[in-house]
């Protein structure tokens, strides 16, 4: 089979691939949840009955509050703000991944939850206001003490870790998404021929293939 | 549920083959196209890459990012059903001894997902005991494998480089690809201190072999399974063309609970449990040929006792379920400083690494007695969940952009050491042979049952200081080169005697081996040198289980190659009215 076949044919096999489970109809919660399982293109991907019934029961709940949500969106964007490259991390909807992640490892919901209480009392004292509610000068202020591990005051570890994670997983919303592969500049993932280093860069680094190499590969 | 009842199916087969990766695959491949009737049964569901692969799906099209779950252990788009743990179906230990059991559940098991390293043993591999005094030599050598190394090599399609190694055997190669950038760099700074580097082996058809099957296109992501077929599965590559021949009866999401036998004690055919409607089921055969992995095979003999096989099946040796052996591994990494801010391009190519280094060293001049080949990683990969995890250890230790900056940080200065740093890391794994021993093995738990009432097996393995110096070698290898490669260490650097130099638990490395081994002596081998059952020459097995000893390479290629061989055997007795 040619290569330009067989690619056709991968089209053609990444259709109807569709899991769809039968609507439950006992209560209407149940019912919504099948409806947004249904509309979502991850179940539309191969699964094992096994694996749609634990995502079914992870998206079911909400995990952070409305407030949490927003001191959330305000730190991704803060971490990774629009620039002259790419969009912002809610331009990518880290939020969202980020309430979805925390239901998929649940080992997550704790430092989350307690660190952003952590940050909201250390706003608090300083500023009296939640931390979503400063402006935008106070945020930077508070950010700034538990952004760089290596100057923060031992009071303030507990929110380096939280900002760790915090950049940890935004980073990950952020380059797993449309905008964030582009602006990394991830460019495989399509079918290609690989033809070895391009010569530019073998020149760049001072390296060539040998003739063995050159003979053997294709 | 219905009246307690037991279903038999009324068709008589050729042969029953129990599990449907590399070693099911092949019997049955064999077996159908020589006109002999299949039954190959499947704990699994359905699989068929075309279909069911997630192949060329982007990182956003996983609400997780490809984390892995208890279903994907590899990551959300990864091509294996189940792994570590599977609900309902536990494994036990003795103490705080560690085996990790993979377990794959699906049409062509854990081949859909594999690295496709496809190594010949060499003719040292077959003779071990002779060489270093450990272990046992197998009851057959290389002159007897090397025709079957020869016709899965055509069969399949595999990619390397003759080299005229000793004990890396020459193949049947096509073209393998050139090396990427950092492969590059480790091949230069390798053989600049003595490691060799050679072309990768790895079942990938870099051209097309036949009408069937496409050919790569370089997306690098095998581990998904191949919707071209241009990658060795199982499934898509043995079985689904051995169902078209019309000769197989494929039960899916069949759990066999045991081996039927008679008075005499040969095998009859299998009880199941049909996990679709929790009922039992029985069938006969004129051959029983078990390939459930080397753990679930010697699980299904010790749990199939009759008044003839008091101590299990195939087990009158007591050796069923020793000799559990695991490829030895550990692991380094770094970051290339001279590959920060690198030009960007699609260096995907094929799933896996294109360069390793065999064995390369001598062990009468060392302090272990088996030696490892090394396996490469790094470039320019899909972002995926944890995409430069802890940015904050690295950042502030270089300058970015000609900029020194505070380690941890945040907005558009960050964005900047993302795209940076991106592209520039490199990892190593050795994979070594451990010895197999008689006291590191799997027996059954006399506890417990998992969900279909199947009474499982209970782990007592461990590593001696054969396997630990081993590793120690492995690290300072590993430092070696990320030095000659000005390299920094980015992680695994840190181990040392206090966690065994980061040799990874037994079984980790999913190479499960030597649990149902061959040898000409009944009294200490459960096969003979056909993967026959000395007690019951009606059954078979070919999976990991025979092997005496596992070499320093992956095992598949020699569970393929032996598998055709008992297959070819077993035509051949059943001509001969032997069986």
């Amino acid at each position: 089979m040619d290569r330009r076949k067989s690619i056709k044919l991968m089209a053609w096999g990444s259709l109807g691939t569709g899991v769809f489970m039968e609507a439950c109809k006992h209560s209407d919660k149940k019912a919504t949840i099948e409806k947004a399982v249904q509309g979502d293109p991850f179940t539309k991907i191969n699964r094992m009955p096994e694996e749609l019934e634990e995502y079914k029961k992870v998206i079911a709940g909400k995990f952070f509050t409305p407030h949490e949500m927003e001191t959330i969106a305000v730190l991704s964007d803060i971490i990774i703000p629009r620039d002259a490259v790419s969009g912002s991390a809610t331009d990518a909807k880290v939020p969202d991944f980020i309430e979805f992640i925390v239901k998929d490892k649940p080992e997550l919901q704790t430092p989350m939850r307690g660190g952003l209480l952590f940050l909201d009392l250390q706003s608090t004292k300083r500023f009296n206001k939640p931390f979503k509610d400063c402006a935008a000068k106070e945020q930077l202020q508070l950010v700034d003490e538990i952004a760089y591990p290596a100057r923060a005051k031992p009071e303030m570890k507990q929110g380096v870790s939280f900002f760790n994670l915090v950049r940890n997983l935004t980073a990950t919303g952020f380059y797993t998404s449309e905008i964030g592969v582009r602006d990394v500049g991830y460019m495989g993932n399509q079918p290609t021929v690989w033809k070895g280093v391009p010569d530019d860069v073998l020149k760049q680094y001072g390296l060539s293939y040998t003739d063995k190499e050159l003979k053997e590969c294709i | 549920m219905g009246e307690f009842q037991i279903r038999k199916q009324p068709k008589h087969y050729d042969a029953i083959v129990v599990g449907s990766g590399a070693g099911g695959g092949m019997a049955t491949y064999i077996l159908a196209h020589a006109g002999l009737k299949v039954a190959l049964v499947e704990a699994g569901p359905m699989y068929d890459p075309i279909k069911d692969s997630l192949q060329l799906k982007s990182p956003w099209e996983s609400p997780r990012r490809g984390a892995s779950t208890k279903f994907r252990p590899f990551g959300d788009f990864d091509g294996c059903y189940w792994g570590w743990e599977i609900d309902g179906e536990p494994y036990t230990h003795v103490g705080d001894t560690k085996w990790e059991w993979w377990r794959a559940r699906m049409l062509g098991g854990r081949t859909n997902h594999w690295g496709r390293i496809s190594l010949r043993f060499g003719p040292k591999d077959f003779k071990r005991k002779s060489i270093d005094g450990l272990g046992d030599d197998w009851p057959i050598g290389y002159e007897d494998v090397k025709a079957y190394y020869d016709k899965i090599d055509r069969l399949l399609g595999v990619f390397g480089t003759n080299e005229g190694l000793e004990n890396d055997p020459d193949g049947i190669f096509l073209p393998p690809p050139k090396p990427r950038l950092h492969e590059l760099f480790i091949k230069k700074a390798a053989t600049g201190i003595g490691i060799p580097v050679i072309p990768s082996r790895l079942s990938i058809l870099t051209k097309s072999i036949n009408k069937e099957r496409g050919s790569c296109f370089y997306c690098a992501q095998c581990g998904r399974s191949c919707k071209a077929y241009a990658d060795f599965s199982s499934s898509s590559v043995l079985i689904i063309p051995a169902i078209r021949t019309g000769n197989v009866d494929l039960f899916t999401n069949a759990m066999v609970r045991e081996v039927l036998t008679d008075k005499d004690g040969t095998a009859t055919g299998i009880s199941y449990v049909d996990k679709n409607d929790m009922q039992e089921y029985q069938m006969t055969g004129r051959t029983v040929v078990l390939a459930a992995s080397a753990c679930e095979s010697a699980r299904l003999l010790l749990n199939s006792k009759s008044q003839r096989h008091p101590n299990g099946l195939a087990n009158s040796s007591n050796v069923v379920g020793k000799y559990l052996h695991d490829s030895t591994g550990a692991s380094m990494g770094g970051i290339i400083p001279e590959l920060f801010d690198r030009k960007r391009y699609n260096e995907d190519g094929v799933g896996g690494m294109h360069v390793y280094t065999p064995w390369w060293l001598d062990n009468k001049k060392l302090d272990f007695p088996r030696g490892y080949h090394i396996e490469y990683g790094g470039g320019f990969g899909m972002p995926l969940y944890g995409f430069q995890w802890d940015i904050q250890n690295l950042n502030g230790k270089y300058a970015v952009k000609g900029k020194k900056k505070e380690a941890g940080g945040y907005g558009a200065s960050l964005k900047e050491d993302y795209r940076f740093f991106y592209g520039a890391h490199v990892g190593m794994a050795g994979r070594g042979e451990a010895i197999a021993r008689e006291d590191s093995y799997c027996e059954i738990d006399p506890d417990v049952v998992d969900k279909y009432g199947i009474p499982v097996l209970r782990f007592n393995t461990t590593y001696t200081d054969y396997e630990i110096k081993q590793a120690k070698h492995m690290k300072e290898t590993f430092s070696e080169i990320l030095h000659a490669m000005g390299a920094v260490t980015t992680w695994g650097g840190d181990d040392g005697p206090e966690n065994n130099y980061g040799l990874h638990n037994p079984g980790n490395i999913i190479h499960e081996a030597g649990t149902v081994r061959m040898g000409n002596d009944p009294r200490n081998s459960p096969l003979n040198k056909w993967s026959q059952a000395h007690d019951c020459k009606n059954l078979f097995v070919v999976d990991g289980g025979p092997f005496v000893s596992q070499a320093d390479k992956n095992i598949t290629w020699t569970i393929l190659a032996l598998s055709m061989r008992t297959s070819e055997y077993m035509i051949d007795q059943m001509k001969k009215r032997n069986l």
